[in-house]
């Protein structure tokens, strides 16, 4: 018992981030239509400026939103020069330009920070809380109330202001949400720099937990895909919702299994899901017009 | 008896009914024409013919055997063939191996012998292109057979679906709105040819908006209204029938 | 026997090359790589060019081909062709039962449950060391003998390879060219259309999926003995990413388009080692610059790009 709370703590924390990861992705998927495979290189880009911030001798609050700041250019500079030009692409070409996209960033971060791994420090402090038998680190809290924050902010965000429901109108229909004058270019703009932001704030959460260096993107990219696509694609919350189940189901099984093979579950359900309802929990079934 | 037999169809898309209780017959080698105001569900009943997708309710007879929710490509098989009203052209291909996949049902070189291309290969090859050929002089294509069907003007591949479809000599055929975007000299050519295909010995099922292209062709026409039948008889009456003539007008 | 013109030119200049070059890095090293390079561009584009079905998991099966020679002929003692064979019939029945639920899924789904086909493989491959050696991977496979011959040199390992990529190429080649390379365009093209015309869609994606895969597999093994050692390394995610690349910068569809991103996806690393640390960052640059620039690949572009000049020459004339 004590150890399944244990597994449920920790299966909470990395879901949190794969949740932020696959909010990610849908945001950017329903915007565009593109599966971004560069979402995982947020999250590392995030954290590691965050870290040489630091280093630099920034203040950790300071760091942390210049770094999201940062993040998001990124984010921003990757629509405008790696989707846009890209005109009517296919699936597979847009595929591939995310995943060229994943690996230039990769580079870039090779490059410039280097192979090694990094931490950062935790937001509070280290002491660990005792739940019964289980134990709860200060960070794990963090990381599930900013969460929660960025899920809510980016709910409120297309739920009530002008410029979300902007966004979502050009996910319905590209060509309606220009009659009507919305600025679709703009609109796709926002959503990858938002994307971008809440890549960064995962990275900026996990990294006191379980380190980072330039290639521990991919990895997270991955899983927050298969989150999304367990939640049910292009469904925001059903992305938030698939996320936090994978971090249970991974941690839970990792933890009766074998941690060696903990990736290899998270994308044997992913199969299985696959298999029966590609369209995943919260998605709908689409049938194709003839 | 008859050659199609629709019996009590129905179509739920949601709580949407695009077709309901729908019976009727196509006897063998006429052009039976399907009309009704836009979204009558005219595409919705061939798509459920060819089970594109599956009816909610009801049962299709073909020949005698029933094919409801039988895979497409076992409806084709048995001699069905069908055009799309929005184009499905292998636009990746060129004319004449567009029409050579209709050749599909009338050759049977399999993945492996195909790679090490056995004799029997190369002789079928040679059977299908002949067999392509000659469906693409049909439809007056033959000039354009090795260009690449992408760069086709909209009203060539629209003839260029007919041919793909009389490739695989079906006995059926299935035409859905042939006449749509072709200008007038091209809609009395497809006139021709509709006629042509239907005295070669295969029945033609005809959905299309051109009123007079419909009337002056079809041996028989039935008019669909919401996803209900209207009228069934000669083109004469169905032009008489006060009620068809209510839908069209708008009441 | 204008069908194979170009088949027999490249034919001929790989057997030309070691005559023209011999004891060359390039021909008995990095050619060799190439070889297997393009054998397995050459099967992933069965799938991906010709049926229009991605792959970002193919490397598993190269990988499942090499494992099953390792572990057979040094854990088991079997003979390495059999060992070869019975990494081939693995592969098959797993494609095969695969094949279905992964086929019946379109676009980034299948892009999906191929990726994590791959990952999961990979995982294995690191993780089951009692099998497969763990990271450290397995050494000290047997010497391949054919027909008596030991193949131990880099010379006669040449020849080995490049017969099986010339056979590869020439399938490639023949199945574009026929009715079952038809119905996987026609798939491509519209897969409804493809299905009312009565080409069994799913039936002849399998088929293709399970073709590539064994063509996959059989490489697999002969790069295991020809390294004589196999580490999960070689066949990671990253891995069926390159060969997915090298696919796509030849040109979808186009069996000598693979053949010719192959060939200059292999020879990159070698280019790029001046540059060291850029590879990474350089790889990445070129994936998006084609993708954006010449989305229908290099060697396609090239080719569309002459056949009209050639035919406004001819209409001049």
């Amino acid at each position: 018992m004590d150890q399944l709370l244990q597994f449920l703590i920790s299966g909470l924390t990395v879901g949190s981030i794969y949740a932020l990861v696959a909010l990610g992705f849908s945001i950017i998927y329903n915007a565009s239509d593109v599966v971004n495979f560069a979402q995982g290189e947020f999250v590392m880009i995030g954290a590691m400026s965050a870290i040489f911030m630091l280093k630099a001798g920034l203040s950790y609050p300071v760091a942390a939103f210049l770094s999201i700041a940062l993040t998001a250019a990124v984010g921003l500079a990757l629509e405008k020069f790696a989707i846009e030009p890209a005109k009517n692409a296919t699936v597979v070409t847009t595929i591939i330009i995310t995943i060229g996209a994943s690996i230039f960033l990769r580079g870039a971060a090779l490059l410039i920070w280097g192979k090694e791994i990094y931490g950062l420090p935790p937001f509070t402090s280290n002491n660990p809380i005792r739940i019964g038998n289980a134990t709860i680190l200060p960070q794990n809290l963090w990381v599930m109330l900013g969460t929660a924050v960025a899920v809510l902010a980016v709910k409120y965000f297309f739920d009530r202001t002008r410029m979300g429901k902007a966004i979502l109108a050009c996910s319905f229909n590209k060509k309606a949400a220009y009659l009507v004058g919305i600025n679709v270019k703009r609109m796709l703009l926002v959503s990858y720099g938002l994307s971008a932001a809440l890549g960064a704030a995962a990275g900026l959460l996990v990294t006191p937990i379980t380190f980072m260096s330039y290639g521990s993107g991919v990895m997270l990219g991955l899983k927050g895909f298969c989150a999304a696509i367990l939640g049910g694609m292009g469904n925001s919350m059903g992305a938030v919702l698939g996320g936090l189940l994978l971090g249970i189901i991974e941690t839970v099984g990792a933890g009766f299994i074998s941690s060696g093979y903990k990736d290899a579950i998270a994308f044997f359900v992913i199969l299985i899901v696959l298999f029966v309802k590609p369209s995943g929990i919260l998605g709908k079934e689409e049938a194709e017009r003839v | 008896m008859a050659l199609l037999d629709v019996k009590n169809l129905g179509k739920k898309f949601g709580g949407l009914k695009a077709i309901s209780d729908l019976s009727f017959s196509v006897p063998e080698n006429i052009i039976f024409s399907i009309i009704g105001p836009n979204g009558a569900g005219k595409t919705t009943l061939f798509n459920l013919l060819t089970n594109i997708y599956p009816p909610t309710s009801g049962s299709i007879f073909y020949n005698g055997r029933e094919i409801t929710r039988m895979p497409p490509y076992r409806i084709a098989r048995l001699g069905i063939s069908r055009t799309f009203q929005n184009l499905q052209v292998f636009l990746n291909m060129s004319a004449i191996e567009n029409v050579m996949v209709g050749c599909h049902l009338r050759s049977k070189s399999g993945l492996m012998a195909s790679a090490i291309r056995l004799p029997s290969v190369i002789r079928e090859e040679k059977e299908v292109r002949r067999m392509a050929e000659k469906a693409l002089e049909f439809c007056g294509l033959s000039e354009f057979s090795h260009k690449p069907a992408a760069g086709l003007p909209y009203g060539l591949l629209k003839k260029l679906e007919v041919a793909r479809s009389l490739a695989s000599k079906p006995r059926l055929l299935l035409m859905d709105e042939p006449a749509a975007g072709l200008n007038d000299t091209e809609t009395t050519e497809l006139c021709g040819l509709i006629r042509q295909i239907r005295d070669s010995g295969i029945t033609v099922l005809l959905v299309e908006h051109n009123m007079s292209l419909v009337m002056e062709i079809s041996d028989k026409v039935l008019v669909l209204n919401y996803g209900k039948l209207l009228a069934h008889g000669a083109p004469k009456d169905i032009q008489e029938n006060p009620e068809v003539v209510a839908a069209y007008l708008g009441e | 026997m204008k069908r194979l013109s170009g088949f027999v030119l490249f034919a001929l200049a790989c057997i030309a090359t070691p005559f023209i070059f011999p004891d060359n890095y390039y021909v008995t090293v990095v050619g060799l790589t190439i070889f297997v390079n393009i054998i397995l561009a050459v099967s992933l584009n069965l799938l991906m060019g010709y049926a229009g079905q991605i792959s970002l998991g193919h490397a598993a099966f190269f990988g499942l081909g090499a494992y099953s020679s390792a572990i057979l002929t040094i854990k088991y003692g079997v003979n390495p062709w059999a060992a070869m064979a019975a990494g081939a019939l693995f592969v098959l029945v797993l494609s095969y039962v695969l094949a279905r639920p992964i086929l019946r899924l379109k676009g980034h789904y299948l892009a999906m449950a191929t990726l994590g086909l791959g990952i999961i493989v990979h995982i294995f491959f690191v993780q089951a060391d009692q099998l497969t050696g763990g990271p450290d991977g397995i050494s000290g496979l047997p010497t391949l003998s054919l027909f008596g011959v030991p193949i131990d040199s880099d010379m006669k390992w040449y020849w080995v390879l490049c017969s099986y990529m010339l056979l590869s190429v020439l399938f490639s080649l023949n199945i574009a060219d026929s009715r079952a390379g038809r119905a996987l365009s026609a798939i491509h093209g519209s897969d409804i259309a493809a299905e009312t015309m009565g080409i069994n869609t799913s039936k002849v994606k399998s088929h293709i999926f399970v073709f590539s895969a064994l063509m996959a597999s059989v490489a697999g093994s002969l790069f295991a003995h020809q390294q004589n050692f196999v580490s999960p390394e070689s066949f990671s995610f990253f891995f069926s990413i390159e060969l997915v690349t090298m696919v796509v910068l030849g040109g979808l569809g186009s069996t000598f388009g693979a053949v010719i991103g192959a060939f200059l996806l292999s020879i990159l690393p070698e280019v790029l080692i001046v540059f060291e640390d850029f590879e990474v960052l350089i790889f990445g640059a070129i994936l998006i610059v084609i993708m954006i620039f010449l989305p229908e690949g290099l060697f396609v572009a090239l080719r569309n790009k002459a056949t009209m000049l050639l035919s406004r020459r001819l209409g001049e004339s």
